[in-house]
Formats: C-alpha cells, structure tokens, sequence
C-alpha cells in the first residue's frame, strides 16, 4: 500500500475522531487522522496532554482530566495521526487534499470519518466584532493552552452550560467576573422539565450543574437574569457594553473583555461540501447531516461522529465514533456483520444514556429569538461586513434564497465562508419571507474548506511526474 | 486584554510582534500571545479596515489573520509559536507590492 | 387550472434570457422569462464576467464588436453600469516564439478590415501591467475590452426587465410541450403559459428544452472552474490571459483574483451539479503564479465552476428552429457568451419581431448542429 493510502481518513481528533481511530486500529484498519491542531484532544480536551503534567489540571475538572487517558490510548493505538494539518478538500473516491507545514498533498482513503465536531452558535449584535468581544469558548480554551485569563473583571452574557463550567474555572483559577448577563428568557425551565428523563444515572449531571451554580452564587458577583438584548460600544475596542432585560430593565456598564456564547451547532461544512444530505433539527436549531444508525451520511462510505453529527457532547461523541468506526471494519471486510452488530449493542446503549439529557439541555437553552434577529445596524457578515438591514432589504426583493443574497451582498464570501453568517441568514430570509427556516435552507459550500494559498495549489501541479 | 497565571519558565521562547520581542510559551497559539499585548487589534479588515482581534480561537472566524514569517492570512489561532517567530499584523488589503 | 398568455415566453433565466426578455418587452412584446431556479443560476452567475472582443473567432467578430459598443453606454441599456471598467484585455505571450501567432492574428483581422487588437511589445506590457512576470516578450491588446461585474449585471438586467412588466417566473421548469392553435403550450408543475413564439434560452439545458419542440441539436456542456481569492490592493487593471495555458487572470472591483481561463470540472445536467477537480484546477494556480509570482501566497477565498452548453464549432446558436413554428435559439456560447449579452438580445428581438435580422448570424444556424435532420 501507498504512504498515502489508507483503509480509513479521520477527519478530526477529539473525542469521536480518537475514539473510532482507536477501535478502527482494533479491528486491523489503517488508519490516518487528520487535525488541525497541534495536539489530540480536540476542543473538550484542548493541550491535555500538556496540562495534565502540571498542577493546573486540578482546576479544570474531572471531566477534562479524563482527557488524558483517551489521548495516551490514541497515541498508543497506531494510526497515522497528522497534526496541525488543515483539511480543505475531499473528492469522491476518496481523495483528500490537506495542507501541513505550508505543503499542500492529497491522500486517499476507502472510507471517511468526519468527526469534526461544533462550534458555537454565531450569536450578532451591534458591536460584536470589536476586540475585546470574543466567545465564552475561546476564553476557556484560552485558559486551557494558554493559562491566560482577562486581565480585568470580566462580563460574560449567554446561556448554557459551558458559561457556567468557564465561571467555575475561571474563579478556581484566581480570575475576577464583573457579572453575568444571563440570556436565558423567563420561563424555561419549566418547559425544559418536560423534557426531563427518568433515571437516577442523570441526576449526577445534574447535581453537578446546580453545584456550579452555587459555587457562582458564593462568588458574590452580579448575575442578571433575562437579558434579551446586547450592545458592545467602543472606539477600536470594547469600552462598554448595554444591555436590556425581558422586562425592559437596561444597563450600561464598562467593559475590557465581554465574552459571549449562545449554544453549539455542528461544524457542517465538510459533510455539505461533500454532498451530504442534512435536516433541520428543531430541537438544537440547525442543521445536521442524515445518518443511518451507524453515523453513515447519504454518501455511501462517509460517515459523521461526534457533535458534527447532533450536539451530543463528549460522552456521545465517543460512542458514536466507536460504532461508525465498527461500520466501516465491517464494509472493508475485518470484521462480520454481525460482530459488528454485537461490538455496537453495548455502544449504542452509551450513546442512548448519554443523550437521554439533551432535549432537556436542548429546551432550557434554546437560543433566545434575539439571536436570529439581530438589529438592522449589526454586522451579520463578519469578513464582508455586511449588515443584517442590508440583508432584510434584499430578502423581500423576490424571493431569493441564500446562495442568491449572497452573491448580491457578498455575504458568506469571506474567508470563514458562512461559519459566521449562515445561519443568521437563513433566519432573516424565513422571516423576511415568512416561511419556516428549514425550507430555507444553506449556503452551497465552495470548496476549498479552508483558504490554501495558490502556490500550495501550484504546487500540486509542480509536483507532479512528466506523463 | 489576557494575561498569563504562570511564568512558563524553561518553556519561554521569543516571538517577534511588528518586529518588537514578545515572550511567549511553547505549546500556545500565536492568537493567544496577541491577546496579551497593549494593543488590542490584530488585523484591520480589507473593507473598512476596522480593527479586529481573535474571537472563536478554534479557527472558525478568521478573524486572527496575521502574517507569519512571511506568509500573509495565516490563522493565529491555529499556528503554534516557535522561537523566533515573527508576527505582523495585516492592515486593509493585502498589498502584494510589498 | 389557467393558463398564463404572453406574446413570448422566454426559457431560461440567465443573463441571455433576460437580455432577450429585456429587448423584446421594449419593442412592446408581453414577455414571461420561466426559470428553473432562479435568475443567473447556472453560467451567468459563475462567469468571470470578461467583456471581450480579443481573439474571437472571425464570425463573432461583427457582432462581438457591436456589442462592445453597447457595454460602453450599458447604464443607457439597463441603467446601471454593471460594474463594468475598459481596462483592456491582453493575451500575453510569455517566449518567443508564441509572437508569430499573434502576429499573423493581428496580421489576418486588419486584412479583414479590424483595428480592434494591436500588438505590444515588451515594454508596453510592462506599462499595462506592471505585476507581470518580467519574462514575458509582448501581447495582443484589445484596448476596448476589460470586463464587469457578474451578480450586478444579473441584478441590472433583472431589474430592467421588471421595469419592462416581463414576468420573471422562477422556481418553475418546463416539463412538457404542446401545440395550441397558433401557440405553444408550456406545462409547468401546476403553472401552463402560451405564446405564439419561444425563446430558447436554456443554456446547458437548451438542447433538451430543443427536443421538446422536436429539433434534435447536439450540444455538449462544459463545466470551467473558477478560483477567487481573498482581497487585495489593487494590483493590475486589464484581463491577462496566455498563449498556451488555460489561464485567464484579472482582479475584481471587490480587490478579489478571479482566475479562470476553461480549465474543466466536472458537470452533472441531471443534478443540476458541477464540482471542481483540484488536480487539475492546481494548473491554472501554477500558471497564475508562473505568470504573476507576488500572488503565491495569496489565500484561495473558493472556487466554483459553472455548468454551460458548449458547441463542436465554439460557436453560439442564435436562430430560429428550422421546424417548429415561432421557436427561436440562442444557446451554446460555449464559455464566451458573457459580453455578447446585450447584443443577442437586440438580434433575438430583430428575429421575433421583424422575422429577419441585418445583423451577421448565418454561421450560429441552428441547422449546423442538426445534420442528422438535414441529411434525412
């Protein structure tokens, strides 16, 4: 076999992409994982395997210590692990082209694994694009890699569970919060409880969310409930920032750092751009790719783990790595059908459990209807800098979808291509339009996922033997 | 807008920002030295060359384009530091000319 | 279930359809375009937007050369300038000896009464475009010629044609044809228009759309990848293409390279889908930076390509059906149509409305591509 041949390509090593690389390895594939970070552990367990040799793992939490087993075991497990390679495109067949170290190649593989994972929900507002604004993320992988935090006392406004672990171990970490702007609307949790499964192995969870909270209440700063509405001000920077609550109640504070989050929503670019049937999924609000039971998309041999495939968090994305992992052994012949089946059933049962909270996470804090609204004078298109008026105004001339507003304002031609602006978008236009947001739609996603430069596509060509 | 909890002591490598030394840890981002200077921007856009600075730090916003011994709109939030590094920060459109 | 009357349904919603609806709606015709998807769907929307009398074939050349006189005065034509600039357009040659043929070319249109191309040598070159690799030895220039903006000109004409009351249905497929009296019926979903005449304007799909009204045209379809960057400052004004490579180069209003030049992807007429081949678009990046050696590191913003009729002869079809009463053609322009928009509009027009045209079309008869037929 070819050095750039493998059975499998894993696109992604968190904790879905490591997961099934390790039971891919088991079953006798070959195997290459591609990463576009410098170590394995993905988003969740970003730079483990660094911070696990020092005092301040203690600080992150048991559900980031655990990281650092999972990596060893990938380590271990003998697949070609390719960090800090960026992945930019894949043909069918499979080819992939990837960028490492300024050199552009291209690899091929029987199967794909996409286990590329989410990103947080874009969340406009006016002045969101000031520095000083970044996302709740961010920040934690900030203290994750880096042991940084804000300099200052800082405001954070969303909702969900990652505002609350990120106060956790910012506090733990000696860091300073000026207040939380909670954007939780009134009346949730007893929609959420709804939503609320039997079972004493959730309570655990549970319980764990409540002691964050309390730990947050003895911190003794600000927390204020049912902000609808968010303005950062400032000249070059964040200086302030204003908010207004359900109740029209409003606040204008200063600010350095305002750190922001509003949900995750799987990263889909690479499944689109593959030609990967997606659906809405009303519960989390986004799109996400049809899978069969074992994570296989519409393109027969490509399959989506991890929270690319439904935001399921790390305790899914395991699982689901594992059993789209078996799938492939299977169609490439290690491994029987019905071993496989057998291999899955206790799989499938860790996935079950480890979903059965989400739609009470999922109806607790869905987005606010804010974030798909945003004011007129906000910067929906963060590259091309185009407002969300500019993009009302085009949604009512005809009834043009995405792909259409998009070549006439030059939203989503930037280089983050639609991550930022997609789904603002498509909510404008259903509004505009009045008609349900899933019959809107996407952007089509132009390859190159990523923006190599011409001479690393040059030199493809330049490369290549005399015919 | 950051600062560091610890000095990395044998990890500390020196990075050149606009050409001035900067002290950074092997095994962090480009993105996440910026964000402990003064200054709080790293690029200015090629539109209204307003200024911005890293925002998702996980390579999805491409807000932190900065160029990297040489090589222009380079994700800082993706590139490790190494000794020796230099950064500068992109204004407006990429003038090739240069 | 009613049925929609207009004088001339035009199928196909791209910039041709619309040119055609947008002419023929001032000469006082009831126009409906009918649209698959949407207007500038398929070609006009991923053109490079090249407004170009450089290098035609000779039978274009009269036509060609009116329609630049028509994208000079365009905002008079749709009342927008269409993002259009005369920066001229150069074919370079990069040795030698790829002068001779530009030389002959040059030699061959002035012997047929064209001053539209001129040669330049070295340092001219260097004049027009300073960020040209130095090797390069001299060029034909069309000094007229440069290019405009693709999505403004789809808007422009768009906009013009509302202007005109023609009816711009989208979403909407012709799935059957009928003959009604002197009308022919379109069947769409649960829409149906008649008309006396049709244009065909349904570009990679026009040779289906033909068979519906029983003329039988063999078309191919291409499928040329595009590559644009991220933005720049300004670096180069004209449209550079080369003898010997598939590259076409230049750099939008935006500050975006838009590289092309026919370099083929893959196009699917079923799905409605094109995609790009990476190893052989990489030959267009490598002659962009063979070319122009500062863009190496210029970062890819994406690449597309766009699914369009292309003809054995390169040639367009412009004409009416030898058999079906009151259909008229105009398709197959085979990667070039996009500066002959506003002219084919105009000879469409001539032939709905006078039946004839004073304008040189013999040689994108219809006919030429039904041999088959003629021989029978």
């Amino acid at each position: 076999m070819n050095a750039n041949e493998t059975d499998l390509l894993i696109v992604g090593a968190g904790p879905a992409g490591m997961a099934a690389a390790v039971t891919a390895r088991s079953q006798g594939l070959s195997v290459r994982v591609l990463d576009d970070q410098p170590a394995p552990g993905g988003q969740i367990w970003r730079a483990i395997e660094t911070v696990a040799e020092t005092p301040r793992i203690a600080r992150l939490g048991e559900a980031y210590r655990a990281g650092a087993d999972r990596a060893a075991a990938f380590r271990a497990c003998g697949a070609l692990y390719e960090p800090e390679s960026q992945l930019w495109q894949i043909e069918p067949g499979f080819r992939a082209f990837l960028t490492q170290q300024g050199r552009a190649r291209s690899v091929t593989a029987r199967a794909v694994i996409l286990a590329t994972g989410a990103q947080e929900r874009p969340a406009p507002f006016p002045g969101w694009t000031l520095p000083g604004v970044l996302t709740v993320g961010a920040a934690q992988i900030l203290l994750k890699t880096a042991d940084s935090v804000p300099t200052s006392p800082v405001w954070i406004a969303g909702c969900g569970p990652l505002p609350l672990l990120y106060m956790t171990q910012l506090l733990a970490a000696g860091g300073q919060i000026a207040g939380f702007l909670d954007t939780t609307p009134r009346g949730r949790l007893g929609a959420a409880l709804r939503h609320l499964p039997q079972g004493l192995g959730l309570l655990a969870d549970l319980a764990k969310g409540l002691s964050w909270s309390l730990a947050l209440r003895r911190a003794g700063f600000p927390i204020i409930r049912h902000v609808a509405e968010l303005r950062a001000e400032g000249e070059g920077r964040l200086e302030s920032l204003h908010y207004r609550a359900e109740d029209g109640r409003e606040g204008e504070v200063a600010a350095e750092v305002l750190l922001v989050h509003e949900g995750v929503v799987p990263n889909i670019h690479a499944p689109l751009a593959l030609g990967c049937a997606v659906s809405w999924h009303a519960g989390q609000h986004c799109y996400v790719p049809d899978l069969d039971s074992w994570g296989e998309t519409s393109q027969p041999n490509v399959f989506v783990a991890g929270d690319g495939a439904g935001v399921g968090g790390a305790e899914a994305a395991e699982p689901r790595g594992r059993i789209a992992a078996l799938r492939v052994a299977a169609r490439l012949g290690t491994l029987g059908e019905g071993a496989a089946e057998s291999a899955a059933r206790p799989e499938r049962g860790r996935l079950s459990r480890a979903l059965a909270l989400r739609p009470f996470l999922d109806a607790l804090y869905a987005p606010r209807p804010q974030v798909f609204a945003p004011a007129d004078e906000t910067l929906v298109c963060r590259c091309e800098e185009v407002t969300a008026g500019e993009l009302r105004a085009r949604a009512v001339q005809g009834r043009p979808g995405p792909n259409q507003i998009k070549a006439f304002t030059r939203a989503g031609m930037g280089p983050c291509q639609g991550r930022q602006c997609g789904y603002t978008m498509a909510h404008i236009i259903a509004t505009a339009q009045n008609r349900p947001v899933e019959e809107v739609g996407f952007y089509r996603i132009r390859p190159p996922l990523k923006p190599v430069t011409l001479g690393e596509l040059a030199s493809l060509d330049e490369r290549e033997p005399a015919a | 807008m950051f600062r560091k909890l610890h000095d990395p002591g044998a990890q500390t490598v020196t990075i050149f920002i606009d050409g001035r030394p900067v002290p950074a840890e092997l095994g962090e981002s480009v993105a996440a030295v910026l964000l402990r200077q003064p200054e709080a921007w790293c690029r200015t856009t090629p539109i209204s060359e307003s200024p911005r600075a890293p925002y998702c730090m996980m390579g999805v916003c491409f807000e932190c384009l900065v160029e990297v011994d040489g090589l222009a709109s380079v994700q800082g939030c993706l590139t490790p530091v190494r000794n020796g590094m230099r950064v500068a920060r992109q204004q407006g459109p990429r003038s090739l000319s240069a | 279930m009613s049925t929609e009357a207009f004088d001339v349904a035009v199928v196909g919603g791209g910039l041709h359809g619309l040119s055609a609806a947008l002419h023929l709606a001032r000469a006082g015709r009831r126009v409906a375009v009918i649209e698959r998807r949407w207007t500038g769907r398929h070609a006009s929307g991923a053109t490079a937007a090249g407004v170009r009398t450089l290098g035609r074939d000779i039978a274009e050349i009269p036509i060609s050369l009116e329609a630049m006189e028509m994208w000079h005065r365009i905002t008079t034509i749709v009342g927008d300038p269409c993002g259009f600039h005369a920066h001229g357009q150069l074919r370079v040659a990069e040795i030698a000896e790829h002068m001779p043929a530009l030389l002959q070319r040059e030699a061959k249109i002035r012997a047929l009464g064209y001053t539209h191309e001129e040669i330049i040598d070295a340092a001219e070159l260097r004049r027009l475009v300073p960020a040209l690799s130095p090797h390069c030895v001299g060029a034909l220039v069309a000094r007229r010629d440069g290019a405009a903006d693709p999505h403004r000109t789809i808007l422009a004409y768009r906009r013009a044609c509302e202007a005109e009351n023609v009816a711009i249905v989208e979403n909407c497929g012709v799935e059957s044809v009928d003959r009604q009296g002197d009308d022919w019926l379109l069947v769409c979903g649960q829409r149906r228009f008649r008309a006396p005449v049709v244009v065909n304007a349904a570009g990679a799909w026009a040779a289906r759309l033909a068979a519906l009204f029983g003329d039988e045209i063999a078309l191919g379809v291409r499928a040329s990848m595009m590559i644009v960057t991220e933005r720049l400052a300004p670096l180069l004004a004209p449209v550079v293409s080369v003898v010997g490579r598939a590259l076409s180069f230049k750099q939008s209003d935006q500050g975006t390279l838009v590289i092309g030049g026919g370099l083929q992807g893959a196009a699917d007429l079923d799905r409605e889908r094109s995609s790009v081949n990476f190893a052989e678009l990489a030959k267009g990046a490598r002659a962009a930076s063979e070319l122009f050696p500062a863009v190496r590191g210029v970062r890819i913003a994406r690449c597309w390509t766009g699914i369009e009729a292309q003809t054995h002869d390169h040639l367009p079809v412009i004409g009416a059906s030898p058999n079906a009463p009151g259909l008229v053609h105009a398709f197959g322009f085979s990667g070039h149509g996009f500066q002959l928009v506003p002219v084919v509009g105009a000879i469409l027009t001539d032939l709905v409305v006078e039946g004839t045209t004073r304008r040189e079309i013999a040689a994108f008869a219809p006919r030429r591509l039904m041999q088959e037929r003629v021989a029978a």
